[in-house]
């Protein structure tokens, strides 16, 4: 097993009186890639969303358990949810760059995280981070054209870069190409394996090919039992035992496309 | 063979039908539009004939006005002056407000909170401006001439206040219309690199809802441009180019007001200067509701 990234123990994400999640232990291994499958409505976007901490931000979400990161419970009353998501950053799955200049785009997050460098040393974060992305040579003669202006595969990639360019430890990314044609698909999948040279990620898809084409681990997640809503997940192992020779019964028959 | 016949008859019928309900609708919607353009007719035509007696020169060249004493100047600066100074002093109040406030009911009140503020606000402007025009005189203004002791009675300042609250609620209300709008996913982009909500409210929300907030900027300045019964109660009947706010100072519709309860006889040149004053007060309004419904145009495409 790789060196450990990010520990999550019993963790329980709530909304309002509904649990949506319930008892995730899942050890996200570094600089890997590793895949979050299972039925839509399991919870996999709800289990991606706790690990930086953004569930918060909806009104009514409740989440109890811990999750280690750098030796740390980032659910611990100390930490500053703030800090945490500019360690582990995020990927959409809409494109959403914010309506600024591409260049701003990227550097805005700098500036917010207390960036005081010079004009020249932005423009070569700014660089480095679209070269990150795969993003820098169709877009460097138009750095100060809008974001918004970019095709759907470019505002994604744009969104990586602003990620990236913070240099966090851990990227999430929540179905990052599900809203783009299978070239765009391609060029982010390609991206994603480079990155993780870099950095850890964590992808959720609904895509099974997609899973087995770019990870090196993959969780499945199930509802815990009939009737009940709450999802869990059933089995972590390498992606490729997960899709050749899984333990759960019910991987089996959700990858081998019997089910879900 | 027989159905055909009869079905076409009643195609007929219903069309005829459908044709009288349109016109019926037609005529309503024409009401509303033809007295616009009545209004707008019987302003051209007075203001036509004030403009026979008196040239362009003397309107726009002339630093005075004083059409009702014996010596008539025409210089309308002064009561654009009062009309400006006193809009654009309502709107350093309300802006700051109003944006402040539509900050705090969009980005950090709870649902629960928003939707008891919204509906509040939006009563507030439902205060008749007479109520605001006495508030001006019997609060403010002495409050004003505690604080400084050189204010006269009727001021710009004072009315000028009373003005900023009033059309506060229209100015928080729109903008957080605006605010509102602005799609989820950008907050989450935001928050996902670390952003602070006042960073993503300030950095992000508020310049994405920028053209929406205009509008509600441009729309507020033309409510303070028009509103008569503030400034009549408490702003004073003195046209002057001043821009101290404690002084006695005059709008353009306090001078219309002013003019029309007054004695002036009908027929005279002093009497057909409140055309030419409605005029550009019109004028001015209407330039900026359609520069208003130029921004709204643009921040809807935004996100549609």
């Amino acid at each position: 097993m790789d060196p450990i990234a990010l520990e999550i123990r019993n963790l329980r994400v709530y909304y309002d009186d509904f649990l949506a999640i319930k008892d995730v232990n899942l050890s996200i291994p570094k600089n890997q890639i590793t895949a979050i499958i299972g039925p839509s409505g399991v919870g996999k976007s709800t289990l991606l969303r706790a690990m930086n901490r953004m569930n918060e931000l909806v009104p009514g979400c409740r989440t109890e358990g811990e999750i280690f990161f750098d030796g740390v419970n980032i659910y611990d009353p100390k930490v500053d949810p703030v800090e945490v998501r500019r360690r582990i950053g995020m990927v959409f799955q809409k494109p959403n760059p914010f309506p600024k200049s591409i260049y701003e785009n990227v550097a805005w997050g700098l500036r917010i995280n207390g960036f005081r460098g010079s004009r020249s040393q932005m423009d070569e974060m700014v660089e480095q981070a679209l070269r990150a992305a795969a993003l820098w040579d169709e877009v460097k003669d138009k750095l100060h054209q809008s974001g918004l202006s970019l095709s759907g595969g470019q505002q994604q990639r744009l969104c990586i870069a602003r990620a990236v360019a913070l240099q966090p430890e851990i990227i999430l990314l929540d179905e990052p190409a599900s809203a783009l044609d299978p070239i765009a698909t391609l060029k982010i999948e390609e991206l994603m394996r480079e990155l993780k040279k870099d950095y850890t990620l964590v992808i959720v898809t609904h895509n099974m090919q997609q899973a087995a084409r770019v990870s090196d681990y993959t969780a499945m997640m199930m509802l815990t039992s009939q009737g009940e809503r709450s999802g869990t997940v059933i089995e972590f192992d390498r992606t490729k035992t997960i899709f050749t020779n899984p333990r759960d019964k019910r991987t089996e028959d959700y990858v081998t496309g019997r089910f879900g | 063979m027989q159905a055909l016949p009869s079905r076409l008859s009643l195609l007929r019928r219903r069309r005829a039908e459908e044709r009288a309900v349109k016109a019926v609708l037609l005529l309503f919607a024409m009401v509303s539009t033809l007295t616009t353009l009545g209004i707008i007719y019987v302003l051209f035509q007075e203001t036509a004939l004030f403009f026979r007696e008196v040239s362009f020169a003397q309107f726009f060249l002339d630093t005075r006005w004083t059409p009702l004493f014996l010596s008539q100047r025409f210089g309308i600066w002064p009561l654009v002056n009062g009309t400006v100074l006193v809009a654009a002093l309502a709107m350093v109040v309300a802006l700051p407000l109003g944006l402040l406030a539509a900050i705090f009911m969009s980005e950090f009140a709870s649902e629960k909170v928003r939707r008891i503020l919204k509906p509040f606000l939006e009563i507030l402007a439902g205060i008749p401006t007479v109520v605001y025009g006495y508030f001006a005189l019997t609060f403010i203004t002495p409050l004003l001439r505690s604080i400084f002791p050189q204010t006269q009675v009727f001021n710009a300042a004072s009315a000028a206040i009373a003005m900023g609250f009033m059309i506060l609620p229209t100015v928080a209300s729109l903008s957080e219309d605006a605010l509102y709008a602005v799609p989820r996913s950008l907050r989450e982009a935001a928050y996902a690199l670390g952003a602070t909500r006042w960073e993503v409210a300030t950095q992000v929300v508020v310049p994405a809802a920028l053209s929406g907030i205009a509008a509600a900027f441009i729309l507020a300045v033309s409510r303070a441009v028009g509103e008569t019964m503030i400034v009549a109660i408490a702003a004073g009947q003195q046209p002057k180019l001043t821009l101290n706010p404690l002084e006695s100072i005059e709008t353009m519709t306090a001078y219309i007001v002013q003019v029309s309860l007054g004695d002036t006889p009908h027929q005279s040149l002093a009497y057909m200067t409140i055309f030419a004053v409605g005029m550009m007060l019109f004028l001015m309004t209407l330039g900026m509701n359609v520069a208003s419904y130029m921004l709204t145009q643009r921040y809807r495409e935004v996100y549609e």
